[in-house]
């Protein structure tokens, strides 16, 4: 994944909070992921006009980490959705 | 039947409504019952809406609306946007005939999420001959268009048995052609209407395993093109299929009439209470429905399943195929290697397939009363 792609949750896949179970989902075709609420702040950022940039520098500053760590964190777990069709860049 | 049922072990992940029984195919591998059920007795707009309503409060998240053709309800728009309104990822499992770019429209606004878009055939002739209905080739393929072009993911459900197993690879060239991001490759559950043509559709066990091989292979290929997804078949296999994902854990079933069930073969089981979603809610159905309660958890198993170290993998396989093979539900479902009936089971699905026999039962209301 580069830095300028924008990636966002295609149509047909939907995060929400399943307020039953007390979690973050992401719902898709015939798939329910568990997405803790680290990955829900990470998807929520993913609306098609933020690039990687700009969601890494967004999660450094709001959780004070360095931006390398967590480029490397969203970048697999960004890499690990797109893989399973549920995510677009 | 279990008196000591365990509790529910949380709400149902996923709701199928068949919401009619009506269908413009003839498949003779639908997995409906033989004795479908009438327009006369579907339940009315307002109650399915209902029955919505109480699946997204207790916990359900996948609405599946189903059939027979669920778009031969002329209030599926309006079905649709009230899933959708309720919470529910809205899933449209259609044959894609008789869906008008009108209609497609009406859907779309009505935030469907998801179409599953099935196929007979991976190409003209086998899939109308199968479908028995010509010129369904045409409109399923417009239909899977009208879908890409609206932005919608579209999944497309292959449904093999012996008369098309041979063109597993085809079905992956056109899932791939028609722009599907998933594709569900579905070998034939002997139910309704396919254990009534079993014979005629029983694959034999090589060109089951080639067509395993084949998906297994195509996949890592094709890893963020497309998904796919395999319903495998049991009768050769050595463990069963885990049905439902367990009895009463992580699914309902509503019947055209009402009817909740645990999977939709479960009417076959003789001596089962079925509640009716007319007369309770689903929260009480799910939590109280003897139907719901008999089978489920690990309490009601014999031996072998009691001990065995797959009890909560497989939950003893599948009940109504216990039935059906074994003569008793609470049987070790034949399908595994433990049960004392599987080498009859597969014996018999070797026999059937290299009997070869070709005619089939097109499914209808007509065929139903000649049973």
């Amino acid at each position: 994944m580069e830095r300028t792609d924008k990636p966002r949750l295609p149509r047909g896949v939907k995060l929400r909070h399943d307020d039953v179970r007390q979690r973050w989902t992401l719902l898709a075709p015939e798939r329910i992921f568990e997405v803790d609420g680290t990955a829900a702040a990470v998807l929520q950022l993913c609306d098609g006009e933020r690039d990687l940039a700009a969601i890494v520098a967004e999660l450094a500053s709001c959780y004070a980490a360095p931006a390398e760590v967590i480029e490397k964190d969203v970048v697999a777990m960004l890499g690990d959705l797109k893989a399973k069709r549920v995510l677009e860049t | 039947m279990n008196a000591h049922a365990a509790p529910p072990p949380g709400p149902p992940i996923g709701v199928l409504v068949e919401l009619t029984h009506r269908c413009p195919l003839g498949c003779p591998h639908c997995s409906n019952p033989i004795a479908l059920e009438r327009p006369g007795e579907e339940l009315d707009t307002e109650t399915w809406k209902r029955v919505f309503g109480e699946a997204a409060a207790l916990g359900a998240l996948h609405i599946h609306l189903s059939g027979g053709e669920p778009t031969a309800r002329r209030d599926i728009a309006e079905l649709v946007r009230h899933a959708a309104q309720a919470g529910l990822y809205t899933n449209l499992i259609t044959s894609g005939v008789g869906v008008s770019e009108k209609l497609w429209g009406e859907l779309v606004d009505a935030g469907l999420d998801h179409a599953q878009l099935s196929f007979q055939g991976a190409d003209e002739e086998t899939n109308d001959r199968l479908g028995h209905y010509d010129g369904a080739w045409r409109k399923k393929r417009a239909f899977a268009a009208m879908v890409s072009g609206a932005g919608l993911p579209l999944t497309v459900n292959a449904v093999v048995s012996r008369p098309n197993l041979h063109q597993v690879g085809a079905f992956i060239g056109l899932a791939l052609e028609l722009g599907a991001r998933r594709l569900e490759v579905a070998h034939t559950q002997y139910y309704g209407w396919a254990l009534r043509n079993r014979a005629a559709l029983m694959p034999p066990r090589k060109e089951t395993e080639e067509a395993i091989r084949l998906v297994d292979e195509a996949r890592p290929k094709l890893a963020g093109r497309l998904v796919i997804d395999m319903v495998v078949p049991d009768y050769y296999a050595r463990y069963p299929k885990p049905c439902a994902g367990g009895w009463g854990r992580l699914a309902i079933n509503v019947s055209p009439s009402g009817k909740a069930l645990p999977c939709h073969a479960a009417e076959t089981i003789p001596g089962l209470e079925f509640w009716n979603v007319r007369e309770r809610s689903l929260a009480e159905i799910w939590r109280d429905g003897p139907a719901f309660n008999a089978f489920r958890g690990t309490g009601w198993m014999r031996e072998p399943c009691r001990t065995c170290e797959r009890r909560e993998i497989d939950w003893g396989g599948c009940r109504c195929q216990a039935l059906a093979l074994a003569g008793d539900a609470a049987a070790t479902d034949p399908a595994c290697s433990k049960s004392p009936h599987h080498a009859r089971m597969e014996a018999m699905a070797t026999a059937e397939a290299e009997a070869n026999l070709g005619a089939l039962r097109w499914r209808s209301y007509r065929e139903a009363v000649k049973v």
